[in-house]
């Protein structure tokens, strides 16, 4: 393999590994303050597609106003989400609050079948996303170029909000102890809708960029990117946000490069998260960033 | 007491052959189908319910041990012939492509193998809890389904096996949901079954008692997952075709749709659900054609029977999360206390 090819395969690497990133973010969010694995979350960051494509396709708003729409429409639906299916179970067993997001998992895909078709549509091209940029003799598309570079801004947002800003405080006063945050006079369910919103209009970016990338959308896309990027941030240490970026970076090279440099494992591609998955839940559960926690009897 | 308990339960299940005679007689082959599933949904469902409802250990592995059934069974029964006409891109390993085995043997070795899959698989993940045993799980039920679809000597990888003899009759497939519903009843009783509800309801006071925790989960997991292998090898046998895109989350997502809408922990609440469930989904296949509601037509929905299912799985969860039966049981001195059976003697006793 020459070095035009790595190349290549490395710029692939870093945008799916941002894509990655991006999504499992909302995971590793949800997860820190409910201890809840939102399998609705790939869901989410299906519709955030589907509702640029049709803003763009049936609405006609020029493209930038179709995504920051889609990305708004995208959060509220996060926030109903949790509304309806997981706040009448805070305090309900955790198997039951998972069962219910399996539910709403299934449900959205299914719904999503129904009214979007279950026949894939392919977005419209974006110059601005679609052009091949050439620097020597490697060739990516743009949007491989700018996918990073968005990632790394909203990361970066995203860090000063949790970390310098007085929601940002709340929501880590919630991860750690809801009722200490409680008599605190936090307000966790407006707390929580806050980390909902958050997370899906993350999933909601993720989203679009991947449809640009990957051009063709079907309701049930968002399974495996959805269980990939949980894996992403348990890999990293699940409630740990810079954890989540970390291993959404980890599988997207991971799964790029055997592919590019072991194609007889090609067949095997969506198998190696899971084995990561295992691996590191059996040998360091707390993720690679995560903090160790005693169980106290 | 005891010996009325034990007429009225003899009494129910010759009733019940009765029922399943005439049925076999009289229906055609498509209500039969459908009956016929409910009964794998029993045996599946039972299986998930060991493992979630009676130990605690919240698991979504269940279509790859099932995946690992079928191919077993279906590969130990088929006949040489149909064998090389399924494997036309690679040929099958010689050893296995001139072996036949009986029904029964093939059944036996589809769930054994399941188990040891199970075992293997549950060494390492089951020290994890909760939500993390659930995807872990999830992973390897993921992995069992790329391997398969790799191994294309094996398993004839996508293209999937068919022409699979049509073993699973209307007495098989209810003579095995029988058995296994008798082993259920008889296990959660035993001693051994007790460990498994301690297990379940607090682990650390379980340990505290003496009770080989780990032990008892692998074994309480194996044994789903032997279950979960018979009835995935009784459905290859029925359907006769396989492959491994059938054997998807969404195969989980049935059975513990099942689960909760039986109740987790209950086994007369299992068999119930999967005999409702199954029909329903079958009694509900209109939404997915055109609809005609006088104002309002549709022109065919395919999903909207999976949208109502799914709201259903949700609504129970949320409204109403004990299930049908929470985790009691149908028993012979419940239907005495509601009234339903003249009151013994001696006053009613367990």
């Amino acid at each position: 393999m020459d070095l035009a090819t790595f190349l290549q395969q490395l710029a692939n690497a870093a945008s799916l590994g941002s894509l990655y990133s991006l999504i499992a973010i909302g995971y590793t969010m949800v997860y820190g303050i409910l201890r809840l694995i939102n399998f609705a979350h790939g869901d989410i960051f299906m519709l955030g597609a589907y509702f640029a494509f049709y803003l763009i396709a049936s609405v006609a708003l020029p493209w930038w106003v179709a995504f920051l729409v889609a990305i708004a429409i995208t959060s509220l639906f996060g926030i109903a989400l949790e509304r309806i299916a997981y706040r009448p179970l805070r305090d309900s067993p955790r198997i039951s609050l998972m069962i219910s997001a399996i539910g709403a998992s299934f449900l959205i895909e299914n719904l999503g079948v129904v009214i979007f078709g279950g026949r894939p549509k392919s977005f419209a091209s974006i110059p601005l996303f679609d052009t091949v940029v050439r620097m020597g003799s490697v060739q990516v598309l743009s949007v491989s170029l700018f996918i990073p570079v968005i990632t790394i801004l909203l990361l970066v947002v995203l860090l000063f909000v949790v970390n310098r800003t007085k929601t940002g405080m709340a929501m880590r006063a919630v991860s750690t102890d809801v009722e200490a945050a409680r008599l605190m006079a936090i307000d966790v369910n407006k707390v929580i809708s806050y980390t909902f919103g958050i997370g899906s209009a993350l999933a909601a970016i993720g989203g679009i960029l991947w449809t640009m990338k990957y051009p063709q959308l079907n309701p049930l896309m968002g399974i495996m990117p959805g269980l990939k990027c949980f894996i992403a941030a348990v890999i990293g240490g699940i409630g740990n946000i810079s954890g989540a970026v970390l291993g959404g970076f980890l599988l997207g090279f991971i799964e790029i490069m055997v592919a590019a440099f072991l194609p007889a494992l090609t067949g095997y591609r969506d198998a190696f998260s899971f084995i990561l998955l295992i691996l590191v839940l059996l040998l360091k559960p707390s993720g690679l960033l995560g903090k160790k926690q005693t169980v106290k009897v | 007491m005891k010996t009325r308990n034990t007429v009225l339960t003899g009494l129910a299940i010759a009733i019940f052959a009765l029922v399943l005679w005439l049925a076999d007689k009289n229906l055609g082959g498509y209500a039969m189908r459908i009956l016929n599933l409910s009964a794998i949904y029993v045996v599946l469902s039972l299986s998930l319910n060991l493992v979630n409802g009676f130990t605690g250990l919240f698991s979504l592995g269940c279509a790859g041990f099932m995946a690992v059934g079928a191919y077993v069974s279906a590969l130990l029964t088929m006949s040489p012939e149909v064998k090389e006409m399924n494997f036309f891109l690679e040929p099958l390993a010689p050893w296995l492509a001139r072996l036949t085995l009986p029904f029964a043997l093939a059944l036996v070795a589809g769930g054994f193998c399941a188990a040891l899959a199970g075992l293997v698989v549950g060494i390492p993940v089951l020290r994890l809890k909760d939500d993390y045993l659930a995807i872990a799980t999830l992973g390897f039920s993921e992995i069992i389904r790329v391997v398969i679809t790799n191994l294309q000597g094996l398993t004839n990888g996508a293209q999937g096996l068919k022409n699979i003899p049509k073993f699973s009759t209307t007495w098989t497939v209810w003579g095995v949901a029988a058995l296994v519903v008798a082993f259920m009843a008889l296990l959660t009783r035993s001693s051994y079954g007790r460990q498994l509800k301690a297990v379940r309801d607090d682990e650390i006071a379980a340990e505290a008692m003496g009770v080989n925790v780990f032990r008892v989960k692998v074994t309480s997991f194996t044994i789903s997952s032997f279950l979960a292998g018979v009835g995935g090898a009784l459905l290859g046998h029925m359907i006769t075709t396989i492959d491994p895109k059938m054997f998807s989350f969404m195969l989980t997502f049935n059975i513990l749709l099942i689960v909760v809408l039986g109740g987790n922990g209950s086994i007369t609440g299992s068999v119930i659900a999967s005999i409702l469930v199954t029909v329903l989904m079958e009694a509900l296949r209109f939404l997915d054609e055109p609809l005609n509601l006088f104002f309002f037509k549709t022109n065919g929905l395919p999903g909207l029977r999976m949208v109502v299912f799914s709201a259903m799985l949700m609504a129970v969860v949320i409204l109403r999360q004990r299930g049908l039966m929470g985790d009691q049981e149908l028993t012979w001195s419940g239907f005495e206390k509601a009234g339903l059976l003249p009151r013994s003697k001696k006053g009613a006793s367990k």
